[in-house]
């Protein structure tokens, strides 16, 4: 397995910055948020128990802080081809406007924001990020994430 | 159940967050890709996980990310509000092993009517090595502001 020592020129950067996901629709929906709390294994009542849900500040049943890493898979594709096959996360940075509540309609789109590539154990990598905007059904801006991607 | 409250009043620069501490199973990797919809081969299929260099299956980073999440929003309460969470994955973490996640009050401040303290947060893996640092925003309830905005 050999990877080249450069990959990335001054114009594949330019094209890549920018680029943007399709935007993806989801309706949140209460078994998924159950779901999801179960699978990270978060026993918070806020999201699963609509009475202690209530008396929360929220008044009701909201989403856990990262469930929106399953409202879809947003990845702008990059215009140009990576001959990169693995994928490792990095990271996200994320920042709250207002709680994600069931019957909610999310949508996701992403924007790379920046590339770069850096040398490591495991020969080339390519960073990707990405920010995402997840918008709710009143055009509110509820939440971002920044996520880094590394593809190798 | 999480029904402590915690206010700002009573919270100062240099306060530890009680500490939460998890073990994923293989089977929890499997119950987070069909929850978050992850289903990228190297967090269940041990063959595949090994073709790519690991010595086996891995958690999802963003796994990691909930249980920061976790951390923050069990010591906010039902009455604070997670406002910024971010981590880093610098270190592979593998299932059957222990993980705890650790923070620290950075920094008290209002903002905008808002009464809110900076974190740094971490995972520790059994080794005591810091797999994934990062920093979180919560916004706490204050006692003495009745009618505060926002």
């Amino acid at each position: 397995m050999s990877t080249p020592s450069s990959f990335l020129t001054k114009s594949m950067i330019e094209q890549a910055i920018g680029a943007k996901s399709n935007p993806i629709n989801t309706v949140i929906e209460k078994g998924a948020i159950l779901r999801f709390a179960e699978a990270i294994g978060d026993t918070n009542p806020i999201y699963t128990d609509e009475v202690a849900a209530r008396s929360s500040i929220h008044g009701g049943i909201i989403a856990p802080p990262t469930f929106l890493r399953s409202a879809g898979l947003v990845r702008p594709e990059i215009p140009f081809d990576l001959p990169f096959d693995r994928l490792l996360d990095a990271g996200s940075s994320w920042e709250y406007f207002s709680p994600i509540r069931a019957g909610d309609i999310i949508t996701a789109v992403g924007t790379v924001t920046d590339i770069s590539e850096r040398s490591g154990r495991v020969g080339l990598m390519i960073f990707i990020i990405t920010e995402i905007s997840y918008t709710n059904q009143f055009q509110e801006l509820v939440a971002t994430q920044v996520n880094t991607l590394i593809r190798y | 159940m999480k029904c402590q409250e915690t206010y700002w009043e009573d919270i100062n620069e240099g306060f530890e967050i009680p500490s939460l501490t998890k073990e994923a199973t293989t089977r929890q990797l499997v119950q987070y890709a069909g929850a978050s919809g992850d289903f990228y081969e190297i967090h269940y299929d041990k063959d595949f996980a090994i073709d790519t260099g690991l010595s086996g299956v891995i958690i999802h980073g963003a796994l990691k990310n909930a249980f920061l999440g976790t951390l923050m929003t069990d010591w906010a309460g039902p009455l604070g509000f997670l406002r910024k969470l971010s981590c880093q994955y610098r270190g592979m973490d593998y299932p059957n092993q222990s993980l705890t996640a650790k923070g620290t009050v950075t920094r008290k401040y209002q903002e905008n009517g808002r009464f809110l303290v900076d974190c740094d947060i971490l995972l520790e893996n059994s080794s005591g090595e810091i797999t994934t640092p990062g920093t979180a925003t919560v916004e706490l309830p204050c006692r003495n502001a009745a009618g505060q905005p926002g």
